[in-house]
């Protein structure tokens, strides 16, 4: 993938504070890269693994789950599950040999406009340097 | 250590009378193991309450035509059977039970569990084959000798996980030289002990982790590390995975049979992941073909996260997939993973609850902060 070319992620945030804090790196205009799609669910515990399973199997070249802190989740317990399920994921992928950096969890609370940039931005320059998803030639799947 | 007691007899046939004498002397009212069917080698598990109809009971019988422990929550699913029964079941089937009734799917209440230190099972593919009886005796003379039996399940095969764990009574078999002739009873709880007064043998004081067992173990152990490499990704692991699976024909068998698999409707057999054609044309458009049906590599991937974690490796998912992929193999690969990372034994702890339905709040505590 040469520089000019932007990946594809998907972004699951989660609405009180990844999400919040999505929209204030927006208002504070700051710089976030073109290659994310976000997503809003209510609590990072809504992000099932299959949703990041399929949009690595359609092509995504990266996944990002995003919530709250642990211990300040809108709904107490939520970003705990989310927690687990990512490092089953992780195990996953390593397991497999599928790339294991395409996915990845990151907590960003609603304050947090400058993380958000900077997670973000970051993500895509490491996606950049892995390279394109190959699920999205293939034609078995 | 577990009273036991050792019997002059054959171990089959001695497992037979100790087990038709229970029910005979109403001591249980049902059995709950192995019966051969027909004259052509068949065996089904079946639940029998009369001692007539045990005579055609096989309780030892090296095959395993769906697992035990998914076929005792179809019994008990709705609460505890309401007369004692007596369950024969092989070391794995009965993690695969304790793992159901973690999710309320089985109630162990009134079962008396025995087990075996387990040599395997043998390929269903023998079973009605002219084969059958050959290959069954040849896996006497192996779990005698405490070396892998040919014809058994790959899982069986690297399996180090043979001595039961939870069971009432355990029937020791592997390295046990003189089968033939006469075997050893372990009464492991207090439930089993009031059982043991119905043996007829003299009472020894060996325990069943002798060195056969342990040096059977190590050879295990190092069958596991080969089976587990040839599923490793050589190049990129997508395109390994899509060579295992190609052959997949969707027909979700492995996921029918395995017991942890328990849900009514599964998610991949419902119409959450079907979708019209006009959501395929992007699909179409840059890849200029789809397979049809799609969503392998997605069901197999997703039945990994609701499952593997407790995957006890029984191997019922290889043996009847009708294209021979390694399913056990892999999910047991990936299955050793999670469960190292989660420091979870699937089976052992009745009491540990499963790791999707639970957490730690000081858990992986570095994850999400980078």
């Amino acid at each position: 993938m040469n520089n000019k070319q932007t990946p594809n992620i998907i972004g699951f945030l989660c609405n009180w504070c990844s999400y919040t804090g999505a929209d204030l790196a927006g208002t504070s205009r700051m710089k976030i890269p073109p290659s994310l799609k976000t997503i809003r669910v209510m609590c990072s515990g809504r992000i099932d693994p299959l949703f990041v399973l399929k949009s690595y199997l359609k092509g995504a070249d990266g996944v990002m789950m995003m919530g709250c802190h642990p211990g300040d989740c809108h709904y107490q317990k939520g970003n705990y599950n989310a927690r687990r399920r990512y490092v089953m994921l992780n195990d996953i992928f390593k397991t497999l040999g599928l790339d294991e950096k395409r996915i990845g969890l990151w907590w960003v609370s609603a304050s947090e406009a400058s993380r958000f940039a900077k997670v973000t931005n970051d993500y895509t320059e490491e996606v950049k340097k892995i390279g394109t998803n190959p699920t999205k030639k293939e034609i078995f799947l | 250590m577990a009273k036991a007691i050792k019997i002059k007899k054959n171990v089959e046939e001695g497992l037979f009378d100790f087990l038709k004498s229970l029910l005979e002397k109403e001591k249980i009212k049902g059995v709950f193991t192995l019966k051969k069917m027909d004259d052509h080698g068949a065996v089904s598990y079946s639940l029998i309450t009369s001692p007539d109809e045990f005579k055609d009971a096989v309780p030892l019988y090296p095959f395993m035509p769906v697992n035990a422990g998914k076929a005792l929550s179809s019994f008990t699913l709705l609460g505890k059977t309401e007369e004692p029964v007596a369950a024969v079941l092989r070391p794995c089937e009965l993690r695969a039970f304790v793992e159901l009734i973690k999710r309320a799917q089985g109630d162990v209440e009134n079962i008396l569990i025995i087990s075996l230190s387990c040599g395997g099972v043998l390929s269903l593919n023998l079973m009605g084959e002219q084969d059958q009886e050959k290959a069954v005796s040849k896996y006497w003379e192996s779990v005698k000798k405490a070396e892998v039996a040919p014809d058994t399940r790959e899982t069986c095969q690297f399996c180090e996980n043979f001595l039961p764990i939870n069971a009432d009574i355990t029937v020791a078999t592997v390295g046990q030289k003189d089968l033939d002739k006469e075997f050893t009873l372990y009464f492991n709880t207090p439930k089993g002990e009031e059982f043991s007064k119905e043996a007829s043998g003299s009472s020894v004081s060996e325990d069943i982790e002798t060195k056969e067992i342990k040096d059977f173990k190590k050879k295990r152990e190092e069958l596991k590390e080969k089976y587990f490499k040839e599923t490793e990704p050589e190049e990129s692991g997508l395109k390994s995975l899509i060579n295992i699976f190609s052959p997949c024909l969707g027909c979700h068998g492995c996921s029918h049979v395995c017991p942890i698999c328990y849900c009514t409707l599964c998610e991949f057999d419902s119409k959450t992941h079907d979708y019209p054609t006009s959501s395929l044309s992007s699909d179409l458009r840059v890849k200029g073909g789809l397979k049809v049906p799609s969503g392998n590599l997605l069901f197999h991937l997703g039945r990994m996260t609701h499952m593997a974690v407790s995957c006890i490796s029984c191997g019922m998912c290889s043996d009847v997939c009708p294209v021979n992929i390694p399913v056990a193999t892999v999910f047991s690969k990936v299955g050793a993973s999670l469960q190292k990372e989660f420091d979870y034994f699937p089976g052992k702890d009745i009491e540990e609850p499963a790791p999707q339905g639970t957490y730690k709040e000081d858990e992986f505590t570095k994850i999400g902060e980078q």
